[in-house]
């Protein structure tokens, strides 16, 4: 080209653009600027945010179930921990009613007790009925009397065991029910051990889906990564935007799960609910507790998404770190 | 155009203390088991200097520029950059001596799914700046390479002459101390091609070290600069 031809233009606007200042720039509002780096919506990133949303709905209904089992049986443990049995054996020769008063008497005598409540010769026999069918006479039978009594604190039970032994051997037992307490406590916790066993085993195999995932988007993007490389970003900044587009991913695929089983077990709630007005419901309220999970459960099922999301995000950005070191 | 005078007196200017920009002794390539396709290269770019790179199609041009760009390591000899020597060299020091080159490649590698002007602005941003400091700059390279109205456009909707536009754009933003450009004029008409090459110069007058690889003679006759001529795997210098 000719040195006449030169444009006075060229070097003013590379010494303007060095100096920094260039004219403010009118932008039309509707220019993208900060598109994410790596290209986030495939199909690869749709189908780990799906494996990740069936995750974290198996991990969340797990946890939820485990937190149902864990409150009843604590409800459980909780009203019948509260309360003790006096048994009275019926013998020959012997005036029940008598055996009854006097076993009522000396519970009531001890310090922490908060009532009895002696069930009568009728109310035992009608105990009977689910086994031996009504409209029988049990009167010639040696139906075994019950007496009822409600703790307020701790009283000594064994001390009061010993004084209804005495008062009336082999007559009066106490059962303070706590063979029953310690195998619904061994079983709840078995229950709740192995929710949170299948929780971690749900996010493990999370974090591996990720793994593959990432190692698949780096394959597919190695063309994006050795660009950055060429323009001057180092490994963290792409580690960033890696990690940066796989918590967006997880977050999503963790919303929809958690939001999936936040809605199961409210539509099993209301199902629960719904069955309670008929015959069967007191025993499925009293199996399940009323199907609630309460602010614990909500909480534990909203964070597995959580986790979920962040997991995905730091595997991916260690195995990108690893990728490119 | 005075590339002559910036090619030889550019260094001098600070009493040749200047180390070079890019050294190379004896230095030979060979990918894999085959035989090499760069043997006993040597030779120094100095700060501010201008030269092409030229040779047959096959010769090793995008090889050396690839050597000098630290994308590949030599099989033997010495690659220093910017006065780093490069085996051993560690990732973040490779990360810095490459910002401060910039490079225009024969196949572009625009990001498809980034627009023009993200495209160019790309390399501030892998800088951590933020999008509002680096806006008016982005935006008057763009109008002077002549994309102002294309900023928005994604890679594949831009023509080739655009896309190499773009390309160069992005290799002048961060205002490289080395300018490195594969067959920079290659898509466009000799026009446009000429206004390109003015632009490198301007970059050069500046201070810029530029190497352009060509073998489009016309072009390199507009300007007085030194020749890299590889063929038979080595390199001679002319001029």
């Amino acid at each position: 080209m000719s040195r006449g031809e030169t444009h006075m233009s060229d070097g003013a606007t590379l010494e303007r653009a060095a100096r920094r200042e260039a004219p403010a720039a009118d932008l039309p509002p509707t220019l993208r600027r900060n598109a994410a780096l790596v290209p986030t919506d495939t199909s690869a990133g749709r189908a780990l945010a799906a494996v990740i949303a069936i995750l974290t709905f198996l991990a969340a209904l797990c946890a939820g179930g485990a937190e149902i089992v864990a409150s009843s049986a604590a409800q459980w443990q909780g009203s019948v921990a509260q309360e003790v049995t006096i048994q009275i054996r019926p013998g020959p020769g012997r005036d029940t009613e008598a055996d009854v008063a006097k076993a009522a008497a000396l519970a009531a005598a001890t310090p922490g007790i908060a009532a009895t409540r002696p069930f009568t010769k009728a109310e035992s026999e009608r105990l009977l009925e689910p086994w031996l069918g009504s409209g029988l006479d049990l009167g010639d039978l040696p139906v075994p009397r019950l007496i009822t009594v409600r703790l307020s604190g701790t009283p000594d039970l064994g001390a009061l065991r010993q004084r209804l032994a005495e008062a009336l051997p082999g007559v009066a037992s106490l059962d303070d029910h706590a063979l029953w307490l310690s195998r619904l406590s061994t079983m709840a916790n078995t229950v709740v051990g192995v929710g949170v066993a299948v929780v971690g085993l749900v996010l493990l195999a999370t974090g591996l889906a990720v793994t593959f995932a990432t190692r698949g988007a780096m394959a597919g993007n190695r063309e994006v990564v050795e660009v950055l490389h060429f323009v001057g970003a180092d490994a963290d900044f792409i580690a960033r935007e890696f990690q940066r587009r796989f918590f967006r991913l997880g977050l999503r695929g963790g919303a929809i799960g958690a939001v999936a089983a936040l809605a199961v077990i409210g539509a099993g709630g209301a199902l629960a609910r719904l069955w309670r007005a008929g015959p069967a419901g007191d025993e499925i309220e009293a199996l399940f507790g009323g199907f609630a999970i309460g602010w614990r459960g909500y909480a534990s099922v909203v964070l597995i998404g959580v986790i979920a999301s962040v997991v995905t995000a730091v595997v991916s950005r260690l195995t990108v770190r690893r990728f490119l070191d | 155009m005075d590339a002559r005078t910036d090619r030889g007196t550019g260094s001098s200017l600070l009493g040749g203390m200047d180390e070079p920009v890019v050294r190379f002794e004896n230095v030979g390539m060979r990918y894999g088991v085959g035989q090499e396709v760069l043997s006993d290269i040597s030779f120094t770019i100095a700060p501010h200097s201008f030269q092409f790179l030229t040779g047959p199609s096959g010769a090793g041009k995008t090889t050396l520029l690839r050597l000098i760009l630290l994308s590949v390591r030599p099989s033997r000899g010495l690659v220093s950059v910017f006065g780093e020597e490069v085996s051993g060299i560690s990732s973040d020091a490779l990360t810095s001596l490459r910002r401060r080159m910039g490079v225009v490649f024969q196949d572009f590698r625009l990001l498809d799914h980034l627009t023009t002007y993200e495209n160019v602005a790309l390399p501030l941003r892998v800088q951590g700046r933020a999008e509002t400091s680096y806006r008016a700059e982005v935006v008057e390279l763009l109008r002077w390479v002549g994309l102002g109205e294309r900023m928005h456009v994604l890679p594949p909707l831009l023509s080739g002459g655009e896309k190499q536009r773009a390309a160069i754009a992005r290799a002048l933003i961060a205002r490289p101390e080395l300018l490195l450009a594969d067959e920079p004029t290659g898509n466009v008409d000799p026009q446009l091609g000429r206004r390109l090459l003015r632009l490198f110069v301007e970059l050069n007058r500046l201070g810029t070290s530029v190497l352009i690889a060509t073998h489009d003679f016309a072009l390199m006759d507009l300007v007085d600069a030194r020749r890299f001529v590889l063929g038979n795997n080595r390199l001679r210098i002319e001029g």
